[in-house]
């Protein structure tokens, strides 16, 4: 999205506010508006400032800039406006922070982001020697494999993301699938970056990925993260990338389809998190739900906001992270969390690295360690056949 | 104002006080087409007794402050015309009570329609409100402070005839309670058999106080709601049509609409009207009455009914309708305003022609609804134009449109609907002088420094 695309158009919003809503309108859905209360935090807020910005009526200021990366991306208000334009409202958000990155004008948190994934490949900061310490010897692709398992940062380096990935190789170990990782060679998928607006890193890093995949001659790819899912199917093609690219649920379901992997498992009530980028970017809502329905003895039960009213935990963008939108009990991890203990379930199933994070770590925040368990798909795929073993 | 910031922080909280420019320049304007004017502070109280110091910390400094909704009434009402606290009160969004005996629901001053509308379809699916076709983020209580109207109207007047109790905070700071609410638990009536002082808030625009609790009058939900399409090319016949089908008392909302584009709509008058019932025989039977009236005009070729078919239907049953919003982006400009007077329904011939005299002589895409007001004894008429945000020139001529049409609506016996303060002015400048003595005094018994939403209701 070029510059002037969005700086074209931006001025259409009418500020009605059906962005900030699900579908009942029962309570707020926009987790920055949700969180801040004040109207400038929604998206018809950023919009008219951003419009504001353009036409010199307000100076940029490192608060300003804050407003602008406090949107998740969720794509909620893409769901709700009804306005014609309701399609592009991302693309405008990303097309101001385009405009910030390229006058070297963004917030701290967000310049670390960048500066960290410039350095050292990832937005942890952390050695890329280590990229492949959560692996376990887990085998390196072939181009006799069927399929890459591309784990991400959040997979490579953070604890929660890792136990994910080690949950999803051993599944598809078990299962016999065919597959192998790039360790310390897997690279940034680039979706926050193409988000937060550095698109010449982000052009970097798909260049980089998709000649890489070329080269390794892959020609489907399984996702852990919904975020690298998005960006790998839905940006890279631009780049010459030419391969099938799957999120992990899509396969593990079709694994179960093709009575590759028995489930089986003591009584569970499970409610489940349909990830942003998995959901409202690519409409994938019954795969996941359909994994967990298959497990014998599982109940799962859904939260009153599902599917495309599903309200984001707050980690999109980089926020993960960069956790703008963290402190106190409005944060939208933190509301989300106790909208999924209200169901009575005792596990919270996600599909996403970045859930897992911001849901963990929201856990702690409500006091509900012991009484609600978050965990992955995989995680409870991989539990399931545990137990059946014994 | 370094002491006003750290004293309104010691009342709310530091997340909920901001004087950044990103919330000045956002609560300095609104949709519409009135010229912007900042606050120095924004305010989110989350109580009546933080309401309640906010206010009497701004009466003893002489702060303005300003009440705000979702600000979506496009006349600029909760533009702050002299700086100081715009006091947004969606915080403030609990449903208090529902008493589905007494059939009255009981919310704070930021509780929204469509929280409302979600809330009662979940806990009390036989009871509803009257939803207006503003959108969801509307709050209960502006809508009633502008005396709004909804899907209930046709039926049961202003959405602030359903008011049943309020609870003020004054321009002194002082909590005050409208109503049986005022000497029981209860919430069933704003007014009888007690003077009505309901009247001293309701269609004030947050001049006389700030309400931080309304109750409202809930009715029927019946199972069916259905829809029913006359459509005529007379504008002659409108108000005997309108008339007919509130004579039978058997509709819901009636609204006429009328706009250019698409071609098939031009020249034509679109009676768009509703039926709810229990059960399938109550619908045919209502429908069949409202056939029966409007039968002579097919007769006489005048009009005759459009089929409805279930494509059409979800958008037309919708509430909200997100078409009222949708209009803005028509010309993708994103702007509309409308001047809405109330007026006389046998009014609706001369008030189209000018609707669309003003928009051939200003160049402007227009459209209008009339939404017709209990059993018929008023209508709003919306003069609509669209104008886009990027084109300053058209902005000025839909702004000149709308400012002739308001004229027009007051020599043609209407009385404009959520006056801008311009508008106010030309009111009052009409109003009986005792009348006008009269808001004069009340509004300096109640908030005595002028610091509520000045500039509203002010004469000069």
């Amino acid at each position: 999205m070029q510059q002037q695309d969005y700086a074209s158009q931006i001025h259409r919003c009418f500020r009605c506010g059906y962005c900030k809503f699900p579908t009942d309108y029962s309570s707020f859905n926009c987790p920055s508006y949700r969180r801040f209360r004040f109207d400038t935090y929604s998206t018809s807020g950023r919009l008219w400032l951003v419009y504001a910005w353009l036409k010199g009526e307000i100076e940029w200021s490192e608060r300003f800039a804050e407003v602008l990366y406090t949107c998740t991306t969720c794509k909620n208000c893409v769901e709700q406006c009804p306005m014609k334009f309701a399609p592009d409202i991302v693309d405008w958000i990303v097309g101001a922070r385009s405009d910030m990155v390229e006058k070297g004008r963004v917030p701290p948190r967000v310049a670390h982001f960048f500066d960290s994934v410039y350095g050292y490949g990832n937005p942890l900061k952390l050695l890329r020697s280590d990229r492949a310490a959560w692996a376990n010897g887990t085998k390196m692709y072939a181009p006799d494999d069927e399929y890459l398992l591309y784990v991400g940062c959040l997979g490579s380096y953070d604890e929660n993301g890792q136990k994910m990935a080690r949950s999803l190789v051993h599944v598809l170990k078990a299962a016999g699938v065919s597959f192998g990782i790039l360790g310390n060679d897997e690279e940034c998928c680039g979706n926050e970056i193409y988000m937060l607006g550095e698109m010449g890193l982000f052009r970097t890093l798909a260049e980089k990925n998709s000649q890489q995949f070329k080269e390794l001659g892959v020609k489907k790819i399984v996702a852990l993260s919904p975020h690298a899912y998005n960006t790998m199917k839905n940006n890279y093609p631009a780049f010459g990338a030419s391969f099938e690219v799957y999120h992990y649920t899509q396969l593990l379901y079709d694994l179960i389809k093709k009575n590759k992997i028995k489930l089986s498992q003591d009584k569970a009530k499970v409610t489940y998190q349909d990830p942003c980028f998995l959901g409202r970017y690519n409409n994938i809502y019954d795969e996941p739900r359909r994994v967990l329905q298959n497990i014998p003895g599982l109940e799962l039960v859904e939260m009153d906001r599902n599917k495309k009213d599903a309200f984001c935990c707050g980690g999109g963008s980089g926020n993960f992270i960069m956790d703008l939108l963290a402190g106190g009990e409005d944060s939208p991890a933190r509301v989300r969390i106790r909208e999924a203990y209200a169901t009575g379930a005792d596990t919270l199933a996600v599909a996403c690295p970045s859930c897992l994070t911001m849901f963990t770590d929201a856990v702690k925040a409500e006091d509900l360690d012991g009484k609600l368990a978050v965990k992955d798909v995989s995680q409870i795929v991989k539990e399931s056949l545990t137990a059946k073993k014994r | 104002m370094a002491d006003e910031h750290e004293a309104l922080v010691k009342i709310v909280g530091k997340n909920y006080v901001s004087n950044q420019k990103e919330e000045r320049y956002f609560y300095g304007r609104d949709p519409g087409l009135m010229p912007p004017h900042e606050p120095d502070y924004v305010v989110m109280p989350g109580t009546t007794e933080e309401v309640q110091a906010i206010v009497k910390l701004a009466n003893r400094e002489k702060v303005p402050v300003v009440p705000k909704g979702a600000g979506l009434a496009l006349t600029g009402l909760v533009i702050p015309l002299k700086g100081g606290i715009v006091m947004d009160m969606k915080r403030m969004d609990r449903i208090l009570e529902v008493n589905d005996k007494a059939g009255y629901v009981v919310v704070e001053g930021g509780t929204t329609h469509g929280a409302l509308k979600s809330y009662l379809q979940k806990h009390h699916p036989d009871l509803r409100h009257s939803i207006p076709d503003s959108p969801p983020i509307a709050t209960v209580v502006a809508n009633a402070v502008i005396h709004g109207q909804g899907r209930l109207t046709q039926q049961r007047g202003f959405n602030s005839d359903m008011v049943s109790g309020l609870e003020v905070v004054l321009g002194t700071g002082e909590i005050c309670r409208i109503g049986s609410c005022a000497l029981s638990s209860q919430w069933f009536s704003k007014g009888p058999p007690l003077p009505d002082l309901s009247g001293l808030f309701l269609g004030w625009f947050g001049s006389t106080g700030v309400i931080t609790k309304l109750g409202m009058k809930l009715y029927p939900c019946k199972k069916i709601r259905d829809v029913m399409l006359f459509l005529t090319d007379k504008a002659e016949l409108v108000s005997e049509v309108i008339r007919k089908l509130a004579h039978t008392e058997m509709v819901e909302d009636i609204v006429v609409t009328a706009q250019p584009i698409p071609l098939r709509f031009r020249g034509n008058f679109y009676i768009l009207f509703f039926i709810t019932g229990d059960s399938e025989e109550e619908i045919e039977f209502k429908k069949k009455m409202a056939w029966d009236a409007l039968m002579g005009y097919f007769e006489s070729r005048d009009g005759g009914f459009v089929s409805v078919t279930p494509d059409m239907k979800p958008s037309f049953l919708a509430m909200p309708s997100k078409d009222t919003a949708r209009f803005a982006d028509v010309s993708k400009g994103g702007g509309f305003e409308y001047s809405g007077p109330i007026a006389p329904i046998d009014k609706y011939p001369a008030y189209l022609k000018k609707l669309e005299e003003l928009a051939s002589k200003y160049k402007l895409f227009y459209s209008s609804a009339a939404r017709v007001i209990d059993g018929g004894h008023s209508m709003m008429f919306s003069f609509s134009y669209t104008f886009n945000r990027a084109n300053p020139d058209e902005m000025k001529r839909a702004k000149t449109a709308l400012d002739e049409a308001a004229e027009f609506a007051l020599e043609e016996d209407g009385v404009i609907w959520k006056p801008n303060v311009n508008e106010q002015q030309m009111i009052m400048e009409r109003m009986d002088p005792n009348t006008l003595k009269l808001m004069t005094s009340i509004k300096q018994l109640l908030d005595p420094n002028g610091i509520m939403n000045p500039g509203n209701w002010e004469a000069k």
